[in-house]
């Protein structure tokens, strides 16, 4: 029978919804489920998770907060304990830090941004977003191997509830000796703009090409009642505030109107608004994957139509 | 503090991209390829070291086309050498497989910091940092959004996750970090500067045996299903303007 190990990641002292759709991802390759929390007190968090055959539990002072060398260590050394066939990570920070080291030193395969997954003669079977989503690469490995999840690619709803006894692991003797200390955690500003909480955006991406170009966006958006958000490049480029970031990296939002210019929709900026109300997507790729997304949609230049638009929509 | 940065050039995504006949990769014979942003970002947080703290850079690459132009850029950047991996592999076919040969490379030339892009568009099988960390027996952290020295043998690293939440860590080197955005944007560099960078010299290293394969392997490359997919408004562009505005105003969502 199959047996999957999923890694449970918390933040805030909450697991994250992703987990749970790694749960549903894991049940839905039949066998057994077997969650891992990691923590200096797993007790908190063990009564979050559900749908897991067994939840193996690590107490160590050293696995909160999070830090990569510490979970890398605890995760490997659960993997050498319990021999699962599939190892389940988010694909997230967390699990940039912890996949690829596991897969090495546990010698598996690694199969990443998987959207799709099944087993079929001693292989996984995967689907992958792969050229920032325009392409979906399947692939096959064999097993045992480690597996990172797009999230949103398995819904928390499908979790159905399993027994869940507890089981504790003691903690292997690396731990006490980690060459990455926490310092301190950020979080953002209360005083600046939270565009999760906004009903209309307006998102700029890497097409509108240079920061100056922002202000004809930012008057279409005045004219709408929208805020202005931004993709990651227009964010790492220093264009518009790290606060107005939406995407994998950035914010969450759910507004009833998003208004994408220039924004390509790759998976991790999908993460980060696909499920907002109405989905407008301006891009002169007609292949670019926010149309898969959008509800409408236009290929006509952005520099025209921007303009356009602000003059259709009057003094405002 | 010796800093290494890896580069990598990848395919560049705002071109059109077609499956080659095997149906298994993209044909690589005609698109264009420029240097992965991620990585970009990597360089500059390297130059932002040296200039901070007296680090010395060296740009590391699997050799391959256009390589040459890439390492020699980066030295235009502020990179104080330049170093390319002989492989004898006609395609690097994942990260795993760079990590192994580039892992060789990086214990002969010594380095203290590795630095690298968080991910490139092609990391099906897992990315490079962590790949290079396991391999090197050193701490990894990724999604960086930015990095400082503490003193000659630690940085602090600003690790990002999801909702706008980051941390800060301390990290003890030797360390590999995977680079999600540099502390500053990455600068500009001008075409004279370019120019005379093009006369650098750029080492070469034999690369590590790349070790046993996987056996993970792509199967098939296609275009992602379509949903349902965008309606699309088509005309010029005082039209579409007026069908977004008749969506907008039907949906009440203008006015207040």
């Amino acid at each position: 029978m199959t047996k999957v190990l999923v890694y449970i990641e918390a933040q805030g002292g909450q697991v994250t919804g992703t987990s749970l759709e790694l749960i549903a991802a894991a049940q839905s390759l039949g066998g057994t489920v077997e969650a891992l929390v990691l923590d200096a007190d797993p007790a908190g968090l063990t009564g979050q998770v559900k749908g897991a055959d067994t939840i193996l539990t690590m107490a160590d002072a050293a696995l909160s907060p999070y830090l990569p060398e510490a979970h890398a260590k605890a995760l490997a050394h659960v993997v050498a304990e319990r021999s699962p066939d599939v190892v389940l990570v988010a694909y997230s920070s967390t699990g940039l830090d912890l996949g690829p080291v596991v897969a090495v030193k546990a010698n598996r395969p690694l199969v990443s941004y998987c959207t799709k997954l099944a087993i079929e003669d001693g292989a996984v079977v995967a689907q992958s977003q792969a050229y920032g989503g325009k392409l979906t690469a399947a692939s096959k490995a064999p097993l045992p191997a480690v597996v990172a999840i797009t999230p949103g690619s398995y819904r928390e709803e499908d979790v159905a509830d399993r027994a869940g006894a507890t089981e504790s692991i003691a903690a292997p003797a690396g731990l006490g000796d980690l060459r990455t200390r926490f310092k301190s955690a950020q979080t953002p500003d209360p005083d600046a703009i939270d565009i999760t909480q906004c009903d209309k955006l307006l998102c700029v991406g890497r097409g509108i090409g240079d920061a100056d170009s922002i202000d004809i966006a930012r008057e279409v958006a005045a004219k709408i009642g929208a805020e202005i958000a931004g993709s990651r490049p227009v964010i790492d480029a220093g264009w518009l505030p790290k606060e107005r970031q939406v995407g994998k990296s950035g914010n969450k939002v759910k507004p009833r109107l998003y208004l994408a210019v220039g924004v390509s929709g790759a998976p991790e900026h999908l993460e980060g608004m696909g499920s907002a109300e109405l989905i407008i997507a301006v891009n002169s790729d007609a292949k670019a994957p926010i149309f898969d997304h959008a509800h409408f949609g236009t290929t006509v230049d952005l520099f025209d139509l921007l303009p356009a638009l602000s003059e259709r929509l009057g003094g405002g | 503090m010796r800093v290494v940065v890896v580069l990598r050039l990848v395919p560049d995504l705002t071109e059109e991209l077609e499956i080659d006949e095997s149906g298994t990769d993209i044909d690589r014979e005609w698109i264009g390829i420029k240097l992965n942003e991620f990585d970009d970002h990597a360089l500059e947080e390297a130059v932002l070291l040296k200039e901070g703290s007296g680090a010395t850079v060296t740009a590391l690459a699997l050799d391959g086309e256009g390589v040459d132009r890439m390492l020699q850029s980066a030295i235009a950047r502020g990179a104080d050498a330049a170093v390319k991996v002989e492989h004898g592999m006609e395609h690097i076919p994942d990260q795993r497989t760079a990590a192994a040969i580039l892992a060789g490379a990086i214990k002969e030339l010594g380095a203290d910091l590795i630095l690298t892009g968080v991910q490139t568009p092609e990391d099906v099988f897992g990315q490079l940092a962590p790949f290079l960390a396991a391999h090197l027996d050193m701490p990894t952290v990724n999604a960086v959004g930015g990095v400082s020295a503490d003193g000659d043998n630690a940085v602090d690293v600003r690790q990002e996750y999801s909702g706008g939440m980051s941390a800060i860590l301390g990290v003890t080197l030797p360390a590999v970090l995977g680079i999600q955005t540099a502390s500053q944007p990455p600068r500009y560099v001008s075409g004279s500067k370019l120019r005379q960078a093009m006369s650098a010299e750029i080492a070469t290293l034999s690369g590590a045996d790349a070790g046993a394969a996987t056996g993970a392997e792509i199967t098939g490359l296609q275009e992602p299903e379509r949903g349902d997919g965008a309606t699309m408004f088509d005309g010029d562009a005082e039209t579409v303007a007026g069908k977004i505005v008749d969506v907008l105003n039907e949906r009440g969502l203008l006015g207040g």
